[in-house]
């Protein structure tokens, strides 16, 4: 290849493999090796999903004077305001209470976001889809890395809550670090199976929605578990719900309680079948998403 | 070496969003229209048919066409967007689409963050997206705006910023709509020198047009789409020969500058 200078040959160097291909769907091989293809060079292209990701942010809070910790205040006031409500309602001590509800709710909203932000990330993207030669992967990550800044200014409320409640933290806190990184994987494995699902079939997000708000209602957010264990049939209903596992393994860490093996054995199965599911949603329907748009 | 070759390329539309039976009815009523069924009998609209070709360093390709005959379809698959349904490409060479004017760019960022971002997507690291930055500065000339939402742009600036974008990056293979018409007489000039810089160091343009006398300018060889098809191949002025009707083709060669001559 000529080229004019030697910055041009550094600059070209940089840039993607030039070689491509593409042909009409040729069966479950190619559709994996594809899709492998798609994520290696999403993956490689992490700053840009991080850039549009930040902007997204700034743009929701462009020209406000607190900007994005806008997040943290109303998460902070609704939480403050709930946890005296509810505090009294179930009459419960509220320095028990309201770090076990700051915890949770902050916890819950981290998770729906990544449940309902699957939803719109590939047809948010329909721009960029329709416009260029992108891996999707990048519009995957770009709506975890959103949730993940939302979810970072609202660990602040979190840490407020301890500090004036004077909640004991010892260094099991640190073990919602893995449990975390655990949900990133979750969410990014929703992305795909959600994504082209949403795209594919335009009412499915609204019923996502409304599952969600059921889901809200009955998994362990606003009230304990423990309240239940008077209920056996009840606790059937908290036994089935994958969310519960999920929840439970970053919460337990946070807030000083005890996590069984079985609880993280289930989440890590609950992993396991969602990333499974994803990759075949994903090999299957990535070469049709542009014409889903 | 560039290059980019075409094999075969079918593509289909699948219409999910309407009403199927309606819709069966109109396939099997029109024998000659484009909706067809694909082999799970989904209804389709059959936009490309069997379109081969092949480009090779130096080539300026044009097509032609009605609305609807394909173009931006064709554009699409080339671009690597649209999985064919039949088919396959294979190209050697960095490709960019300018399908369309804002495609890429973040309305409501302004012109500065949308050139970081498409550096990003370039994989450039800090010092190249600020070489990127000031060239793409220079070269589309639109002074401060550069530092406004493009949403404040005339859609003559979105044009300047978009052609600039996308060819600071030294493509080697660029598809364009036609859309670049949009631009001032001024800045069309500079652009056609960048894109003839571009050829003369072998890379491989692709431009679709509804103007006989841009494709007559611009391009070295033509391709006629009709409903999807290939209805003819060759040299510009012999395919506008065909396409155009007999008194604006001679209208076409006397306007011409410099004068066109059909060889």
């Amino acid at each position: 290849m000529t080229d004019f200078t030697g910055t041009d040959r550094a600059i070209r160097a940089m840039q993607r493999q030039p070689h491509f291909t593409t042909s009409a769907d040729r069966g479950w091989a190619q559709r994996f090796r594809l899709a492998a293809q798609d994520l290696r060079e999403g993956f490689i292209l992490w700053p840009l999903s991080w850039a549009l990701a930040v902007a997204d942010i700034r743009l929701r809070y462009r020209g406000s004077t607190l900007g994005p910790f806008w997040l943290t205040l109303s998460t902070g006031v609704m939480i403050g305001s709930m946890g005296f409500l509810y505090a009294d309602l179930f009459h419960t001590d509220i320095h028990k209470y309201l770090p076990y509800l700051a915890v949770s709710i902050i916890l819950w909203n981290f998770l729906s976001s990544l449940v309902s932000d699957a939803c719109a990330c590939f047809t948010g993207a329909e721009g960029l889809i329709k416009g260029t030669r992108m891996p999707l992967t990048v519009h995957a990550l770009r709506s975890v890395f959103r949730d993940m800044i939302v979810f970072g200014h609202n660990i602040i409320v979190i840490v407020l809550v301890f500090v004036f409640l004077g909640v004991h933290v010892t260094p099991y806190v640190l073990l919602a670090v893995p449990g975390l990184l655990l949900w990133l994987v979750n969410g990014f494995a929703l992305a795909f199976l959600f994504g082209a699902f949403c795209a594919r079939f335009r009412d499915v997000p609204q019923i996502i929605l409304s599952l969600m708000q059921i889901a809200f209602f009955v998994t362990p957010v606003i009230w304990n578990a423990n309240i239940l264990s008077t209920h056996p049939g009840a606790l059937t209903l908290i036994r089935l719900n994958p969310f519960y596992y999920v929840m439970e393994i970053v919460r337990a860490p946070l807030l000083g309680t005890d996590l069984s093996f079985s609880m993280v054995a289930k989440a890590l199965i609950v992993t396991a079948v969602l990333v499974l599911v994803s990759a075949f949603a994903f090999a299957r329907t990535r070469g049709r998403l542009a014409y889903w748009m | 070496m560039t290059h980019l070759t075409a094999f075969n390329i079918s593509i289909d539309f699948p219409l999910y969003h309407s009403d199927n039976r309606s819709l069966k009815k109109t396939v099997f009523g029109a024998a000659s229209g484009r909706f067809g069924e694909d082999k799970r009998r989904r209804p389709v609209v059959q936009a490309l048919r069997e379109i081969s070709f092949t480009l090779r360093s130096g080539d300026r390709l044009g097509l032609i066409g009605h609305n609807g005959s394909g173009k931006t379809t064709l554009l699409r698959a080339l671009s690597g967007i649209y999985q064919p349904s039949n088919g396959s490409l294979s190209m050697e060479g960095r490709l960019t689409s300018l399908l369309d004017p804002s495609q890429g760019m973040n309305m409501e960022l302004t012109g500065r963050e949308n050139i970081r971002l498409r550096g990003l997507f370039l994989g450039m690291g800090k010092p190249d997206i600020a070489r990127l930055e000031s060239d793409v500065e220079d070269f589309a000339e639109i002074g401060e705006f550069i530092d406004l939402p493009v949403r404040n742009y005339s859609s003559g600036m979105v044009v300047r910023l978009a052609f600039a974008m996308a060819t600071a990056a030294h493509p080697e293979i660029l598809l364009m709509d036609e859309w670049i018409l949009a631009g001032d007489a001024a800045f069309m000039e500079k652009a056609k020198r960048r894109v003839e810089a571009m050829v003369r160091h072998a890379d491989i343009l692709i431009l679709a047009s509804h103007s006989s006398a841009t494709i007559a300018e611009w391009c070295n060889r033509l391709i006629w789409l009709d409903a999807g098809k290939i209805v003819a191949d060759g040299k510009p002025l012999e395919v506008l020969a065909q396409y155009l009707p007999p008194e604006q083709f001679k209208e076409l060669l006397a306007v011409a500058h410099p004068p066109l001559t059909a060889s």
